[in-house]
């Protein structure tokens, strides 16, 4: 049994992004990158299972330019067994496009469980794994902080508004992490090291026949409204003061 | 033309009763300027669709009533979407977990590219929505000819009810066809949903949130919920707090929890980390309790307190009950 897990490049979660002050972007010369945090934590629950004698297989893959190469190694170096790189020139690509991309790397390596990240914690749209398993016409279950998988179907426990929610799905299955699924493992440097052996596979997007123009067109990026800090108060008294007086209390 | 056609409203609800967020939806879909319906769907889902039909500039209501939509699973329900989208222009739904999960299959099936989190509807066909923990906005045009938006609804203002007596026409609507084969491949087990006295989180005035720094789930108990109590609050934690077991998953708030706006939010023993700061930071009035005085969450804080949060809640509680006499 085959394990699929898309992982994305982004911005390092401790990084301050800057808007750029023409409104055109946000600053991404020199800046840290990462693996998407949400997908650490896939790669994680992947890694267990094959650990666990559950699957045989585990396969990152990944979609972007130059350097996206990195991010997939930094998977292998937790112990995928080899990458997948759909080479794009550009990055952000949008989600649509990039769940019919892995649409397509599904049917070629036919997993039975792919694991996404619920979110990426860039462009923050909660979308991708919802859109394959809605193209693949596979079972979905989002948001999961549990999953206990059986020979014909798995059962993942999901966070969702008033708490939690268990579901079964048969397999194959889409499935998207949310933090508290596991803690993710730091690459140790032996496997690090093994890792710059392991295969990656390289493929175009034309390969695989899917077309990348993007349906959103960014029209500015801008600062958000900014808060200042306002005052300190020396006791809870004269804080309660303020808040009457504020009209919140 | 497809920008001729009305909405279609989801709306968030437990069957029983309308969330708050869904009024909150409806100001950003009615502010597409097209007619607006909307769907309820569900199992025994009538009196959420009554309540539904009261808010101010509903044209009509769609009832979804089935077995096959109790606990609105994401495959059924959003076939029914996507059956029902031919008629509609725009696709609209809170950013709940519900639609979060369902909204994105919809777009995908009709081959729209979903705008998630919409904070402003600039035109039919522009929003503003925030990226990178709401650090920037992006000023997006969808260029797709159906729309399918999720609406950040601590941005919106709640619609209120219609004036007088009147309500919106509740019409029945069959289940899709591909409904029951989905659902086959996916079925509920169970849930564990607290139940509580208190406010919602999303719909709260006033939000009381405890950090790393409260310790345990006793602590909650025991410092911060009598806080929340005296004021009428609802509990709020940070990531830091739930990953730690003291709070459960459904309080947290930030990036990646529950994004609010409450007119008042206590924000205790929580240092202010830029993922937590992105479902807060739209508060009306911030006050921040925390030891160190360079925590960042002062910097967003209207008033601040430097000191120890088991030493001012206590305080703090007594001058409220002080205030309310
Ligand atoms: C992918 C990702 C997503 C995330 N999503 C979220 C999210 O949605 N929400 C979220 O909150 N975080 C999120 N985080 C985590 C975030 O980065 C921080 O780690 C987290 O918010 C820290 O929680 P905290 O402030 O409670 O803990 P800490 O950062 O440890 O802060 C504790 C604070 O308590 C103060 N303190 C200690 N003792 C006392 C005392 N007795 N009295 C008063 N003050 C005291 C300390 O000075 C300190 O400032 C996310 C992180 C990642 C990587």
């Amino acid at each position: 049994m085959k394990i699929l897990v898309p992982v994305k490049r982004v911005v390092d979660y401790n990084v301050k992004i800057r808007v750029k002050p023409d409104g055109s972007g946000v600053e991404l010369a020199n800046i840290k990158m990462s693996m998407n945090p949400f997908d650490e934590i896939a790669v994680e629950e992947a890694l267990r299972l094959k650990e666990a004698g559950k699957a045989s297989e585990v396969v990152a893959v990944s979609i972007g330019p130059a350097k996206t190469d990195e991010t997939i190694r930094t998977a292998l170096a937790m112990g995928a067994d080899r990458g997948i790189w759909v080479k794009t020139d550009e990055a952000g690509i949008e989600p649509l496009t990039v769940a019919k991309l892995l649409k397509k790397v599904v049917e070629a390596e036919g997993p039975t469980l792919v694991i996404l990240g619920k979110q990426a914690i860039d462009d923050d749209c909660n979308q991708t794994g919802q859109m394959l398993s809605a193209l693949l016409g596979w079972p979905q279950a989002t948001f999961a902080s549990k999953v206990v998988l059986g020979d014909t179907g798995v059962e993942v426990t999901r966070e969702i508004d008033g708490g939690l929610q268990t579901l079964r799905l048969d397999l194959p299955a889409v499935l998207t992490t949310d933090l508290r699924l596991n803690e993710p493992r730091y690459a140790s440097l032996p496997n690090i090291m093994k890792a710059k052996k392991k295969p990656i596979d390289e493929k175009s997007p034309a390969d695989l026949g899917v077309d990348l123009a993007p349906r959103l067109e960014i029209l500015s990026t801008s600062e958000p409204a900014g808060r200042t800090a306002g005052i300190k108060v020396g006791s809870a008294a004269e804080l309660v003061d303020h808040l009457k007086k504020a009209g919140v209390l | 033309m497809a920008d001729s056609l009305p909405t279609l409203l989801l709306a968030e609800h437990d069957d029983a009763s309308l969330n708050p967020v869904t009024a909150r939806a409806l100001t950003a879909a009615k502010a597409l300027g097209a007619p607006v319906h909307m769907l309820v769907v569900g199992e025994n889902a009538r009196a959420a669709a009554e309540a539904a039909a009261k808010l101010d500039g509903v044209a009509e209501v769609l009832l979804a009533d089935a077995p096959a939509y109790a606990h609105r699973l994401a495959e059924p329900v959003a076939a029914l979407g996507v059956a029902l989208a031919k008629e509609y222009g725009a696709v609209v739904a809170p950013s709940t977990a519900v639609w979060k999960s369902v909204m994105p299959r919809i777009a995908a099936l009709l081959d729209v590219m979903q705008v998630s989190d919409v904070i402003a509807v600039v035109a039919p066909d522009i929003f503003d929505r925030p990226i990178y923990a709401g650090n920037a906005i992006q000023r997006v045009r969808a260029t797709d000819g159906k729309k399918v938006l999720t609406i950040r609804t601590a941005s919106f203002a709640a619609t209120g009810e219609a004036t007088g007596a009147s309500s919106a026409p509740i019409r029945a609507v069959e289940p899709a066809g591909t409904a029951a084969g989905n659902a086959a491949r996916s079925s509920f087990v169970g849930e564990d949903i607290a139940a509580s006295a208190r406010p919602e989180l999303t719909a709260a005035r006033i939000i009381v949130s405890g950090g790393r720094a409260v310790g345990s789930a006793e602590n909650f108990h025991a410092v911060i919920e009598p806080l929340a109590d005296a004021l009428g609050a609802a509990v709020g934690a940070s990531r830091a707090a739930v990953d730690a077991g003291y709070a459960p998953n459904d309080w947290q708030v930030g990036q990646t929890g529950k994004v609010v706006a409450p007119d008042l939010y206590i924000a205790l023993g929580i240092s202010g980390a830029i993922q937590h700061l992105a479902g807060m930071k739209d508060s009306k009035v911030i006050v921040a309790v925390n030891k160190d005085e360079e925590a960042p969450i002062f910097q967003v804080a209207d008033f601040g307190i430097v000191g120890d949060l088991f030493e001012v809640v206590p305080a703090l509680k007594t001058e409220i009950a002080k205030a309310k006499a």
